[in-house]
């Protein structure tokens, strides 16, 4: 039951810069921690997390690695490791010129992939 | 005069074992305090997202959603804070008054799924059932902790005081001993907070999921090495429905977010 939470604001003035969070449920296992009957619980990370932003709004941006469509731009790229806690967390800025939609993509061991977009209107 | 000092210092000592209840966030880190005041950090915000979904998910053999009989999940502010209370009048149980019981949250979750959507109960420590229960306490956020004045209830809380103070496991500790008697003081890295229920089901960073109260209730128990009791045993219950008491009047704070 993967899930995830978006913080960011809806809208904004051309120029402004917002600040985006992200926060998805994921167990994040190490590759490295034993259960209790001594048996190696196998490694389970996401690997990656992108942000990347499609300009204009109403398009279709139903594309499973909205990274390589044309017209999108990364916006914020994570490598992750097993060091990483349990339901990661990130923050950071973004400068808003144009309406459009940011997605974000989390990829990860086992086939693991989530994704969500935010639209965001700037005026 | 000396006599006088001595029942002075000695009014002044049982006054200030009453000293105001404080919740175990207040014992957290600045750290943990912010992930637990941020609802865009709290993971625990995960748990009630999932359980808002489920809210509205038709599901079971009666092919119903919690919302089809109880409407928006927005009117059941007040609900988590009764709880563990006296079960609603079931379906099943509305002619037969001797099965009438004291339940938490999580059982009456599962009645109504078992008795209205026709759908199988789910176990303890279901990551749904959590979600749901997470939600519906997230309603009565802010609220303060109001267990309703039933003579059932107040049985259990009588039994539920007696385990308290029982003495229990290996290391020979009631519950009252650390959580009355340490409080604020530290055991290993951590400090030893009074034990009042005021945020679950928590997110607790060492379990780095959300659990509900006997999982916690159960990891005190191993602690001290005595043998848990088991989920959704009467003794569970009882401490529940007595903490509860304990901490009536404390503003509710679910999704907690503790150490």
């Amino acid at each position: 039951m993967a899930s995830a939470l978006i913080t960011m604001p809806k809208a904004a003035r051309a120029g402004d810069v917002i600040e985006v969070r992200a926060l998805v449920q994921h167990a994040m296992e190490t590759g490295y921690r034993r259960s209790s009957e001594g048996a190696l619980l196998p490694r389970d990370l996401i690997r990656r997390f992108t942000c990347s932003f499609v300009e204009g709004t109403g398009q279709s941006v139903s594309t499973s690695d909205g990274s390589s469509k044309p017209g999108s731009r990364l916006v914020f790229a994570a490598t992750l490791h097993a060091a990483v806690a349990a339901n990661p967390y990130f923050a950071f800025h973004f400068r808003a010129e144009r309406s459009g939609t940011l997605i974000f993509i989390w990829t990860g061991d086992n086939g693991f992939a989530h994704r969500e977009q935010v639209n965001l209107l700037v005026t | 005069m000396r006599l006088a000092l001595a029942i002075a210092a000695l009014v002044i000592a049982l006054t200030s074992a009453a000293e105001p209840r404080k919740s175990g966030i207040d014992y957290a880190s600045a750290a943990t305090q912010t992930l637990q005041k941020d609802d865009a950090q709290n993971p625990g915000m995960l748990w009630v997202k999932d359980g808002q979904a489920r809210w509205t998910e038709r599901t079971g053999a009666a092919n119903k959603a919690c919302a089809d009989c109880h409407g928006e999940i927005a009117k059941m502010r007040g609900v988590a804070v009764r709880y563990p209370a006296m079960a609603a009048p079931s379906a099943a149980t509305a002619s037969a008054t001797s099965t009438q019981r004291v339940i938490n949250l999580a059982q009456q979750i599962n009645q109504c799924r078992v008795e209205r959507q026709q759908a199988s109960a789910w176990p303890a420590e279901n990551a749904s059932l959590l979600g749901l229960e997470a939600a519906l306490a997230f309603e009565s956020r802010t609220l303060p902790i109001a267990p309703p004045v039933q003579p059932l209830l107040a049985a259990a809380q009588a039994r539920g005081e007696a385990l308290y103070r029982q003495r229990i496991g290996q290391m020979d500790l009631s519950c009252r001993d650390c959580h009355d008697g340490l409080a604020g003081k530290r055991l290993g890295g951590n400090i030893i907070p009074q034990g009042h229920p005021t945020g679950y089901p928590i997110y607790r960073l060492e379990w780095q999921a959300v659990g509900s109260l006997q999982r916690r209730l159960r990891g005190c128990m191993t602690a001290v090495r005595a043998e848990p009791y088991p989920y959704g045993s009467s003794e569970l219950l009882d401490l529940e429905a007595y903490l509860m008491k304990r901490a009536a009047g404390m503003p509710l704070e679910t999704p907690g977010v503790r150490p």
